[in-house]
């Protein structure tokens, strides 16, 4: 860079002067350059508009469109809170798609938080392959659900299926005790095929960002520990665990907000049905439906503000509750 | 490097049985991620009688390539890439674009109202797309843009989570480079493209990479804002191709093959690269 510093005022004072009123209502605070304001408006000016337009004023937008009875075609008629009554007291699909998102949330992030975290653990402990073990465990995460959930499908079909094969393998070992249900025709199996779906499929996210959090974790500690004559499992339990309590922490709430809204899997297991008598219903596939089958945008949007008013309940209880358990004060990754 | 400490780096004696046991672990778990993988290849070199056998056979044979040429006649596929092409790397461009100049605003220059901005940044944090996706679906068929590029790009193009990374990320760069550059009379503009942008190679680079592959993988927007067959994404693409061939699995894997594999091979090349994209846009987001 060139010393020679250009013709251009630096004195602020000058730069007002020269600016009268314009400058003092652009005043920032502490002697800086008062063409910054300007700048600054636009440098922002691209991603403010972009969501201003796409996603603060749509979700206004939604609220408006959550009193009103449209399809799209004729005039919006204006129902006041009709549509959240209708849902709150007399929707049984809406019921069930609350009960079923519910279940997928509190089934599917503590097994993807013990699994990942038991897996991490054991990676970070095994020394050797820790590499190979990571990107394969990592590969799903990469893949398209999309076609992850075609495949998952086609492995649960009853009669040619290679999970339903394995299990009748194990049926023979214990004399016909054990017969593979048909899971995604089934209104008990179904949700679990969608578990372990989502299991293989983001394990190795959970997996990954438990390493990061294991390795920042001070080796002085546990050798600190073993000295004092510590177990395993002691270790685990008084080191580790409250020392990754962050990440596992960020991570609740992650899986919880992507539970929530779970849509891919089940469209695509089910066909875009929702599985047998609604098994597999979720709030967005609801939302979805009533938006773009049943031609009721008010109704759709009605669902999508009670599930975003879940969603952030849920946060802020995971927010108030983290003061009880989440440790900050080392290892802060 | 430092001199090796005292502390010497494996303290404890290994414990071979526990090591033993912690590979078997891991080995059963890697098999149980490669399966579907496996079966997805195989199924989609089967002939139709090979697909409804039991107990089900790995290796196909004879082996049907034709699968492949079947799957790729009765569906444009070709199209269905070129449009997730266009469509992840335009948001991709977009994204990283506004987001790192409005992130430069909100790390490095002062301006009145930058707190109340970032905080309604924040708040735009916490809203499900699935909320104002139906206001975004009504205004592009409001635009006549229903069915159209622009409708698959810009809605998605404009993102609060990466304008915080960044934000997160310039914080870190001193300031001091910033002045220096402004005494020698460089504008922010300058500043922003000549010092901030190549300082923040690692940023950007995973941000990219989690940006491009959301939006390559994405499905229910591209699913409600196209109609033709020529505007579909991979994935919904082959969700159309499940709603019209849903038991012939050999073809409906051939096509999961087809979306899946150049996403796995990029990835099985630059591992490392994904993996940490995903560690930096997973822990900056905190």
């Amino acid at each position: 860079m060139a010393l020679q510093p250009k013709s251009k005022p630096v004195d602020s004072a000058l730069a007002t002067g020269r600016r009268g009123w314009l400058s003092r209502l652009w005043r920032g605070s502490g002697g800086w350059h008062p063409t910054q304001q300007n700048e600054a408006y636009l440098f922002l000016l691209p991603s403010l508009a972009g969501l201003l337009v796409f996603t603060a004023l749509p979700i206004v937008a939604a609220l408006a469109l959550s009193l009103v009875r449209w399809n799209l075609v004729g005039a919006p008629v204006f129902v006041g809170p009709a549509n959240y009554v209708e849902l709150l007291t007399r929707d049984d699909a809406f019921r069930k798609a609350f009960w079923n998102t519910l279940y997928f949330v509190v089934t599917i992030v503590p097994l993807q938080l013990a699994i990942g975290l038991a897996l991490a653990v054991a990676l970070n402990q095994a020394l050797r392959g820790i590499k190979i073990y990571r990107v394969i465990y990592f590969m799903p995460v990469v893949t398209s659900i999309v076609a992850a959930a075609l495949v998952f499908q086609w492995m649960f079909n009853r009669d040619f299926g290679v999970l339903s094969a394995l299990i009748w393998k194990l049926g023979e070992w214990t004399g016909g005790a054990i017969t593979p249900p048909d899971w995604l025709n089934s209104t008990v199996w179904a949700k679990p095929a969608i578990v372990l779906l989502t299991l293989w499929k983001n394990v190795g996210f959970t997996l990954v960002i438990y390493l990061a959090g294991l390795q920042a974790v001070p080796q002085e500690l546990y050798d600190a520990a073993t000295v004092d004559g510590a177990s395993g499992w002691q270790r685990f339990r008084n080191i580790t665990l409250p020392l990754i309590s962050p990440t596992t922490f960020f991570l609740l709430v992650i899986q919880m907000i992507g539970a929530f809204q779970l849509f891919s899997e089940p469209f695509v297991m089910s066909r875009g049905q929702g599985g047998p008598a609604q098994a597999t219903l979720t709030l967005v596939f609801y939302v979805y439906q009533n938006a773009f089958r049943f031609g009721n945008m008010g109704k759709a949007a009605a669902i999508a503000w009670v599930l975003f008013v879940f969603i952030f309940v849920c946060t802020l209880v995971q927010n108030r509750l983290q003061r009880r358990w989440v440790h900050y004060e080392a290892g802060e990754v | 490097m430092s001199a090796p400490s005292l502390a010497s780096a494996e303290p404890r004696p290994p414990l071979r049985p526990l090591h033993l046991l912690l590979h078997l672990v891991l080995i059963c778990g890697s098999v149980a991620m490669l399966l579907p993988f496996v079966w997805m290849l195989s199924t989609s070199l089967k002939t139709p009688p090979q697909i409804f056998t039991y107990p089900p056979v790995w290796i196909p044979n004879p082996i049907a390539w034709e699968n492949y040429r079947t799957t790729v006649s009765v569906m444009p596929f070709g199209r269905f890439y070129l449009n997730s092409l266009i469509v992840a790397t335009s948001i991709t461009v977009l994204q990283l674009l506004t987001s790192s100049l409005a992130a430069f605003a909100f790390a490095r220059l002062r301006f009145r109202g930058r707190n109340v901005l970032f905080l309604l940044y924040l708040a735009t944090l916490m809203i499900p797309f699935q909320v104002t996706m139906l206001p975004n679906f009504i205004l592009m068929r409001y635009l006549s843009w229903f069915d159209t590029y622009q409708a698959l790009i810009l809605p998605p193009a404009f993102s609060a989570f990466s304008t915080f990374l960044l934000r997160q990320y310039f914080l870190g760069i001193p300031l001091d480079l910033d002045e220096a550059a402004r005494i020698d009379g460089a504008s922010s503009f300058r500043i922003w493209w000549r010092i901030v942008l190549p300082l923040s190679g690692p940023v950007l680079a995973a941000l990219t990479i989690f940006v491009f592959l959301n939006n390559w993988n994405d499905f229910l927007w591209p699913l409600v804002i196209t109609d033709s067959i020529e505007m579909r994404t991979l994935p919904v693409g082959l969700s159309v191709l499940q709603g019209q061939h849903s038991v012939r699995w050999n073809l409906l894997m051939a096509g999961s093959v087809i979306a899946m594999l150049p996403v796995l091979v990029v990835y099985i090349v630059g591992q490392k690269w994904f993996i940490q994209g995903f560690t930096m846009s997973g822990l900056g987001g905190r």
